[in-house]
């Protein structure tokens, strides 16, 4: 038996933990589900909704079982009729100043809120009093912030100022004014917000959500006039049967595509394809910035939560990003016009529409620069979530679908666009194509497990070509800022650095199914998900971007080569310094 | 001295916590002490915030050395080299005096590198508060010195494990500070002499309310509340009854008629429902409505909760709401139960001292003068006349002499009679302002 194992009871069980242990975690280990609100693992560990108070023996008070460690010989209770009575009163007080609206929120049936309240079956509440009022916050693209249902645990603030380092938000007033928001109180628009959407991945209840935009989807595929394409993200796929009850990291795309066609899309093709065409694009880029002396490392961007932030802390390093539009852009721009080309449609009547794991990409695609031929590269973007919303709303049970194929020709992709969706993905795609074109052989060593894996920052040195590359694949935007300020510094010796706001990448996106915190807790969400992304890829017969078929005929038929100036007219993009505050 | 024998002589004085909770100081300094840490800090709690407390704003403006020499010396007990003073902005002669007695005890080398020639550096900086209660909690302060928002933390860990900016601090009030000196130079027997079996030296209070000589009063600790109010105090004005003294601000709780000869000390105190807290003293007469004394203190409370935990953000607003109900004759017997289940649990359940003890009016209250609650709640009746809701005032026509001094007072011309006259009450008129009630020689007005 190891020796530093400490030895408690709790509810009469003995218990065995490892020093440094919480008491909830040591109770986990036992089977012990004590209930919590505030907490979330690693992020907001700070004991502040007192839900999961305990009492501990010989102990005044309680104690807060999500922060106190455990101790030699410690007897805990976690359901004495004290701690049943003061949980209930907590529950009830939280309850008494929440909107109580669940019939129309978004969140109902996911909220943990709910889910306490119907644990503890709270039938009446005992202690109504006022309610604090807040004004609706839906004024960006992006993101809905209704206070009303938010119960002030703070694991918004904790996503976003620790996870993050963003601090777009935090709590203004105090006592029972207490409310959580921006500075001077504005829009989450108007401040140094990024639309990562990991606040809404923390909120325990309805007070933050997406800004939906399904009835605009609607309309159009109703619209006898109008085109609707959709593509899908490669995150997606391994997601969104979880809104259907699967297991974490399934792997769905059959049923999605079908559910989709069921939809009434008239066509469905794959983001992967796109990301493809944003492999061919960026390694071009990339070997022609290492061959012209241009301007190193290069660091990638496809994430938009991490161009908005790029452009409104570190415009001075905003050279450094690849001038490529994000997978789905470029798979948008090709559709209205080589593929609208090809198949006789005028794009002014065609409507994409991307489902992607991320809210920020609701603020990308209404970016100005995203446009070409005064029309936008992509119309709709809708989340994993509220995908799944349509096809619950379409009376369709996506369970008991048969599998069927994304559409040809856009919908054919390889391994290397599938793993987009995880941090490394995009690094470990370029990566293969880079090699292949710099030895001009078909490398079989393509598996580049440095830069795999859930850590925020992997660095490694990959051997290309008899030359050595120094990179680094990054995630969540503490990570970014760290590299970002060693490329100011001139303390970087990379060529190459990968980016994604989200911490994991997107699979964990913002618009991602929302795990409640005692799934969080339990299971590694990232990793499930980011597994069935390799595994996918494993799967492929075709594993390289530059192997794949559509991509050669698109560039031979329409797009000349990488980097040609048609290529740049319709692929690359700009940035611009962006104000923090307006 | 060693540094044990400075901890030791502290210890063997037998002074505790002047901040309110009474934890014993040398304790406190021996766990800092055994704290391992390259950096520790010292740091002084001069935020007071009681209502109507200013002991510590006296002793920051009449002797702010004696609070520097004992950072000093606690600091070479624990092995720190930084201090920190965090006092409330709202003391701008306190920080001025701080200031200059900070820039002379550097200048005359007591404060510094190299103390006495000796490898010893102590240097303190001042903090000034913004202004907010909770910061007088030892970790909402902490929290605030170090730039962030003033909320408390969980404890554990406490101060002296992990303080300021993680390392072990010592943290103590200004008049615990203001001790020290005297009992390394008197000595530990000395100080010991003074006070009660468990709760040694003197005690500073601001006597304040209805008492006839307010101020502050320094008394060995173990003296009666009533040697303070009717001796040093001189007494209730206008020949009223006492009816109750409220000791520890907000967070303590009222001490009635009945237990006017409670020694004053930590253990008598909690014992019936109060504590010494930093030294309030707010005596009431019986015109008081003790309903009324709740509510305000829970005014108070609510208004200065930092907002973090649920149990006092919500339920000392959800108390107050009762409070509130039952003091304009719109509360039930039921409102009764829910106070005393809030009270009881927020009291268990919140995350620091504010929290734990912003009940503690309500319950002390709820314990001496449920009677009058009940009268609130079920006749909707407040006695004292101060809730004017449903206060109702009336002559007794027994007692009234007819002097008509209350008419001349009444300023609403409420009062009517003439002469030598039994006087009556216009109860359309009356606004219960209760002038006719203090105006009454015969006591013959109430309700």
């Amino acid at each position: 038996m190891d020796e530093n194992l400490i030895t408690l009871t709790i509810d009469g069980q003995k218990v065995k933990a490892k020093e440094g242990t919480t008491i909830l975690q040591a109770a986990k280990q036992a089977g012990i589900d004590i209930p919590t609100l505030c907490f979330l693992k690693d992020i907001n560990e700070v004991g502040d909704c007192r839900m999961c108070i305990v009492e501990v023996e010989g102990r005044r008070g309680f104690a807060t079982s999500c922060i106190q460690t455990v101790e030699e010989g410690m007897v805990v209770h976690t359901h004495t009729p004290n701690v049943l009575e003061a949980r209930h009163v907590i529950l009830d007080l939280i309850i008494s100043n929440h909107a109580k609206d669940c019939l129309t929120c978004t969140r109902s049936g996911n909220c943990e809120l709910q889910t306490l309240a119907v644990k503890f079956n709270v039938l009446n509440v005992e202690f109504e009093g006022e309610r604090t009022k807040h004004k609706v916050d839906n004024i960006s693209p992006s993101i809905e912030r209704d206070f009303n249902k938010c119960i002030l645990c703070r694991r918004c603030i904790a996503a976003c100022k620790n996870v993050q380092k963003i601090g777009a938000i935090d709590c203004i007033s105090r006592g029972f004014e207490s409310c959580i928001s921006t500075v001077g109180d504005k829009s989450l628009n108007d401040v140094n917000c990024t639309f990562c959407g990991q606040c809404i991945e923390a909120c325990p209840t309805g007070a933050l959500h997406e800004k939906e935009t399904i009835n605009d989807v609607w309309v159009k595929l109703k619209d006898k006039d109008t085109y609707v394409i959709v593509q899908t993200a490669p995150a997606v796929r391994v997601a969104l049967g979880e809104e259907f009850g699967m297991d974490i990291g399934t792997n769905v795309t059959g049923k999605m595509v079908t559910a989709l066609k069921r939809l009434g899309f008239d066509k469905i093709f794959d983001t992967n394809t796109g990301a493809d065409f944003t492999i061919m694009e960026e390694a071009n880029e990339f070997v022609q910035r290492i061959q012209n002396n241009g301007v190193l490392p290069m660091i990638t961007s496809c994430s938009p939560g991490w161009v908005r932030y790029i452009e409104m802390n570190y415009p001075e390093l905003l050279p450094h990003l690849s001038t490529c539009k994000s997978p789905h852009e470029m798979l948008g721009a090709i559709l209205k016009t080589y593929y609208a080309k090809k198949e006789g449609i005028d794009p002014k009547n065609i409507y994409v529409v991307s489902v992607m794991p991320c809210i920020a990409k609701k603020f990308e695609r209404q970016r100005d620069e995203l446009k070409n031929n005064d029309l936008y590269n992509v119309d709709n973007v809708i989340t994993t979530r509220e995908l799944s919303r349509m096809i619950k709303q379409a009376n369709i049970e996506f369970n008991k679908l048969e599998d069927s194929e994304f559409d040809l020709p856009l919908g054919e992709a390889t391994g290397a666009g599938a793993i987009f969706g995880t941090t490394g993905g995009v690094m470990e795609a370029a990566l293969r194509t880079a090699q292949d074109t710099l030895t001009g052989k078909d490398l079989k060593e393509i598996d580049f497990k440095e830069v795999r894996g859930g850590k925020g920052i992997k660095k490694s040195k990959v051997n290309i070509a008899g030359k050595d590359l120094k990179v680094v694949a990054a995630s969540g935007l503490a990570n970014a800022k760290e590299i970002l300020e060693e490329i100011k510094n001139k303390k970087a010796d990379y060529q190459f650095v990968e980016i994604m706001a989200c911490p994991g990448g997107c699979v964990m996106g913002g618009g991602q199914p929302i795990k409640s915190s005692k799934i969080q807790s339990e299971v590694d969400v990232r990793k499930l998900r980011a597994d069935a992304l390799y595994s996918i890829d494993e799967k492929s017969v075709i594993r390289k971007s530059h192997e794949n078929p559509v991509i050669n005929k698109v560039y031979d038929e329409f797009l000349e080569k990488p980097g040609s100036h048609i290529a740049h007219e319709l692929l690359h993009t700009s940035y611009k310094e962006r104000e923090k505050y307006i | 001295m060693s540094q044990d024998e400075v901890i030791e002589v502290i210890k063997q004085s037998g002074l505790r916590g002047r901040g309110g909770a009474g934890f014993p100081t040398g304790k406190k300094w021996e766990f800092t002490k055994a704290s391992k840490d390259s950096q520790k800090y010292v740091v002084c709690n001069a935020d007071e915030g009681d209502p109507g407390a200013f002991m510590d704003r006296s002793i920051l403006e009449g002797d702010p050395h004696c609070v520097l020499e004992a950072m000093a010396i606690a600091a070479y007990a624990i092995g720190a080299n930084k201090g920190y003073i965090y006092v409330r902005a709202e003391y701008p002669i306190a920080v001025k005096r701080l200031k200059i007695a900070i820039r002379q005890a550097e200048d005359y080398g007591i404060l510094g590198e190299n103390i006495f020639d000796t490898d010893f550096n102590f240097d303190i900086e001042i903090r000034l508060g913004a202004g907010a209660f909770v910061c007088g909690e030892e970790t909402a302060l902490l929290e605030s010195i170090e730039g962030k928002r003033g909320q408390p933390r969980v404890k554990p860990p406490y101060p002296a494990q992990s303080g300021l900016w993680g390392k072990p601090t010592l943290i103590n009030n200004v008049e615990t500070y203001a001790n020290i000196s005297q009992i390394i130079l008197k000595g530990s027997e000395w100080f010991s002499s003074i006070g009660t079996e468990t709760s040694k030296g003197t005690k500073v209070f601001a006597l304040g309310g209805n008492v006839n000589n307010i101020g502050l009063v320094e008394v060995p600790m173990g003296t009666t509340l009533r040697e303070i109010v009717y001796d040093i105090g001189g007494g209730i004005p206008n020949g009223r009854d006492f009816k109750a003294a409220q000791t520890g601000g907000p967070s303590g709780g009222c001490i009635p008629k009945e237990h006017l000869d409670t020694p004053i000390d930590y253990e008598s105190l909690k014992q019936i429902g109060s504590m010494m807290g930093s030294g309030g003293l707010i005596v009431m007469d019986d015109t008081k409505c003790m309903v009324c004394l709740a509510k305000f203190y829970l005014e108070f409370t609510v208004s200065e909760s930092c907002g973090k935990c649920t149990p006092c953000r919500i339920g000392t607003k959800r108390m107050l709401e009762i409070l509130e109900r039952l003091c304009a004759g719109e509360g039930s017997e039921l409102d009764i139960y829910k106070l005393e289940k809030l009270a009881a649990n927020i009291q268990k359940s919140s995350i620091c001292g504010l929290g734990q003890s912003a009940p503690n009016p309500v319950i002390s209250t709820l314990k001496y003068f449920r009677e009058e609650f009940r009268q609130h709640a079920i006749q909707k009746e407040c006695k004292a006349l101060e809730c004017k809701a449903m206060s109702k005032i009336t002559i007794n026509e027994e007692k009234c002499k007819g002097c008509g001094l209350c008419q001349k007072h009444c300023p609403v011309n409420a009062i009517e009679g003439t002469g030598r006259e039994i006087r009556m009450i216009n109860q359309d008129k009356c606004i219960k302002c209760g002038t006719c009630l203090t105006n009454c020689p015969f006591h013959a007005i109430g309700n």
